[in-house]
């Protein structure tokens, strides 16, 4: 089953609503994609600029409905790694919008545009595209890693309905688009509340904007995403303060909110009656693996709760022996129909089917507690988790070592720490945060008199 | 140094830039949502003062600015 059949029998219910005041009904899916299907004519690889419109929402849903493979990638995404990626992957099509196409293509035409998007031709290429194929993430978003995560239908259809069901989402809701499309979990949002029939709304304004509570209170959004910085800035900007009576339901994921913050945005849940939900997800698992009930965060605060429905938890030791006690850390492993397909680094590995088997290794380490809720205590790889975005500090570190030959690069979930041995003669900082996409804020620079190696000249990050 | 400096410096430290008197939210690159809380925290500090959320977020400009700092007293 494709995303797209379910929701056929909501073609006259309102499918987007834009902070400009525009709409869209679902049947337009259907629409969009009978025009599109005089282009389109087979499965086809199309990189999608997405941004938070209904040119945007409907083309994704619409290439959903043909089958092709849509990469999502943001509509700001950097000019050289838009055309590293372009290179490796040869895309016969790209679908963005019209007024960003003049920085990342030249001399092209448009085939169709439909509201603020289009449709172009790049490569006139015949994919080998794996049948079961439907969609492709980017494993870290601003890194720019050409590294994809690939769905399968059976992976955004399963993620969705758990999601609908434990969220126990309604044509009602109104989620309102705080989170990028691009994104995993912000398209978790979107592919979960379509399956109901509900209205999206769409914005690209921030949370620390005017207007995006002015179009949140005028639309009635009744839900609200965020990662652990959505929710640091939402208490900066004094949150509990808001009146907001529409709201029905927030949710966190995306990485670990402080136990300070969870147990202060409970409590603004409990005083003004709506659901809060801490969850944990990977974009391997299409989004999420895991939530806490909203009636448990008072008590487990730190807990990222029990396996969605159709998913399975357990721990594994160094040695991949199962973990039955209670406390005791292992590696979390999760299985469920949601597990994606494996990882493509070039054009050929998109023919490939499935190679997880359903069963991904978080490479998190987590215990459980009596009750069967699930801690994590720690990280196994060399990951960090900044603004939500998923940052791989072997990148970055290769990215300074093309600067710095001796070099090394460490972190936890709040700050990227770079070493070097000597006073650099240029702007590092600058220009690592400028290559990764991250604030400037987020990194540290020391200059230390030797970067400790082991004698095969690995690097000892614990000795940094 | 004078306020209106003090207000420009954190514009720069932020920004990474000398160009700020045209710079408005999202315009540019590191004037994101993290630029801004970063933005508003260094001002705060710099002028002893804590914004009100309808100030913080009507924030959407250098010049936007100067007029919500007045309101607190700061004298730009």
């Amino acid at each position: 089953m494709v995303l797209t059949d379910y929701i056929e029998s909501f073609s006259d219910n309102i499918l987007a609503i834009t902070d400009s005041g525009d709409f869209v009904r679902y049947k337009e899916i259907e629409i969009l994609a009978k025009q599109l299907s005089g282009i389109i004519t087979e499965k086809v690889l199309v990189f999608d600029c997405a941004s938070n419109t209904i040119g945007s929402l409907v083309g994704y849903l619409a290439l959903q409905k043909l089958n092709a493979v849509p990469l999502m990638l943001s509509d700001n995404v950097d000019k050289d790694i838009f055309h590293s990626l372009v290179k490796i992957y040869e895309p016969n099509y790209l679908w963005i919008a019209q007024d960003k196409l003049s920085r990342y293509c030249e001399n092209v035409e448009s085939l169709l545009e439909y509201k603020d998007y289009c449709l172009v031709k790049l490569y006139n290429v015949n994919h080998d595209l794996n049948s079961d194929l439907a969609l492709l993430l980017s494993t870290s978003g601003s890194t720019g890693s050409s590294k994809l995560v690939r769905l399968s239908y059976t992976n955004i259809v399963s993620n969705a309905l758990s999601i609908a069901e434990y969220l126990d989402i309604k044509v009602t809701e109104r989620p309102i688009t705080s989170l990028p499309m691009y994104y995993s979990y912000g398209l978790s949002v979107i592919n979960s509340h379509i399956l109901k029939g509900a209205t999206i709304l769409l914005t690209n304004y921030s949370v620390v904007q005017m207007e995006f509570w002015r179009f949140f209170k005028e639309k009635e959004a009744t839900s609200f995403a965020g990662v652990p910085y959505t929710y640091e800035m939402l208490a900066k900007i004094r949150f509990g303060k808001m009146n907001l009576p529409s709201l029905h339901t927030m949710t966190q994921a995306g990485g670990k909110l402080s136990k300070e913050l969870v147990e202060f945005f409970a409590q603004i849940s409990i005083d003004k009656g709506f659901r809060f939900f801490v969850m944990y997800g990977q974009t391997e698992a299409t989004a999420r693996m895991s939530y806490l009930p909203c009636d448990k965060v008072i008590e487990k605060p730190t807990s990222i709760g029990i396996a969605i429905p159709n998913g399975r938890f357990e721990l594994r030791s160094e040695t991949d022996e199962l973990i039955r006690e209670v406390g005791a850390d292992g590696e979390l492993c999760y299985s469920g129909p949601n597990v994606f397909m494996g990882y493509a680094t070039s054009a050929q590995d998109l023919s490939l089917g499935d190679f997880s088997g359903g069963i991904l290794k978080t490479g998190d380490i987590a215990h459980v507690d009596a009750d069967g809720y699930y801690y994590i205590t720690g990280r196994k790889s060399r990951f960090v988790k900044i603004y939500g975005n998923r940052i791989g500090l072997d990148n970055i570190e290769q990215i300074l070592k093309s600067r710095i030959a001796d070099c090394a690069c460490t972190g936890n979930d709040n700050k990227v720490e770079l070493y070097v041995t000597q006073h650099p003669d240029f702007d590092v900082i600058g220009y690592i945060s400028e290559k990764v996409h991250l604030h400037p804020s987020v990194f540290a620079l020391h200059v230390i008199s030797e970067i400790p190696k082991s004698e095969s000249g690995k690097i000892l990050y614990a000795k940094l | 140094m004078n306020q209106s400096d003090l207000y420009n410096q954190c514009f720069e430290k932020v920004f990474q830039t000398h160009e700020v008197k045209n710079l408005r939210y999202k315009e540019c690159p590191l004037w994101d949502s993290v630029g801004h809380i970063t933005l508003i925290a260094e001002l705060e500090d710099a002028f002893d003062i804590s914004l009100e959320p309808e100030d913080m977020m009507s924030f959407s400009s250098y010049k936007k600015g100067i007029e919500i700092l007045q309101k607190y007293g700061v004298d730009i």
